[in-house]
């Protein structure tokens, strides 16, 4: 068996021009990167794809001239392919993949996040009954609320504006919400979709 | 006295990647040619 070579001595015949460098580098971290994607991942087809855009990367990179050595090479491509494993993960999230099955319905398929007519009149009455209850509240806790849940402001930008400290506003905003769960139970109101 | 060890044990799996994917790198990087423009890289693919 050939004694392996360092990785930076076939980096730099690499990118001197000789393929076969490239070759003894693959070789020498194939079973260690693909070992590692596998149990990521834990199907032998997106091994393959990831490994594969790995070292696309890696030979980039080197013919660019922009990899600098230093003695770093495996951990290197292990934080490329770990990278590529999580941008797998993210559009597998958003591109769900589903099975053949018998009885397939391609409506099944095309969600609409949006309500239907009736959710959406339920979910209108529910918003103006809200604004009726927040409108109840002291007004300085009503200010809280309002900046925060329909500005979506952060604490520190409604502690700027109302001259407050930051404790303070975050005090308002916990009896703003007691308060509404007290006038809700009081009055019996029911505020669910 | 118990056993101080699994009786099943699980054995890490190593695997290598195909012969098809290595050989297309190695096509990949004879056919890659890189220009540097200014400070810019074009890549290009020769047949």
């Amino acid at each position: 068996m050939e004694p392996q070579l360092e990785d930076s001595l076939l980096i730099k015949r690499y990118v001197s021009g000789d393929e076969k460098a490239l070759e003894a580098l693959i070789d020498k971290h194939n079973r260690r990167l693909s070992s590692f994607i596998y149990s990521k991942v834990r199907n032998q087809s997106i091994t393959e794809d990831i490994f594969q855009d790995t070292f696309i990367k890696v030979i980039k990179t080197l013919r660019k001239g922009a990899y600098n050595e230093e003695g770093k090479f495996l951990p290197w491509i292990m934080r490329i392919a770990h990278n590529l494993i999580i941008d797998h993960f993210r559009k597998s999230n958003r591109m769900p993949m589903f099975e053949g099955a018998d009885t397939f319905n391609l409506f099944a398929l095309m969600g609409d996040e949006k309500l239907d007519a009736e959710r959406q009149i339920i979910k209108d009455q529910i918003d103006s009954d809200l604004i009726v209850l927040v409108g109840e509240l002291p007004e300085e806790q009503k200010e809280v609320l309002v900046m925060r849940i329909y500005k979506n402001m952060s604490f520190k930008e409604i502690s700027e504006n109302t001259g407050v400290s930051i404790n303070t506003a975050l005090g308002r905003m916990r009896y703003a919400l007691i308060n509404l769960r007290k006038i809700i139970q009081e009055n019996d109101i029911v505020l669910t979709n | 006295m118990d056993k101080p060890y699994f009786e099943e044990q699980s054995y890490c799996t190593l695997i290598k990647t195909k012969l098809e994917t290595v050989r297309f790198l190695q096509d990949y990087s004879k056919s890659l040619q890189m220009m540097k423009i200014e400070n810019l890289h074009f890549e290009t693919h020769l047949n």
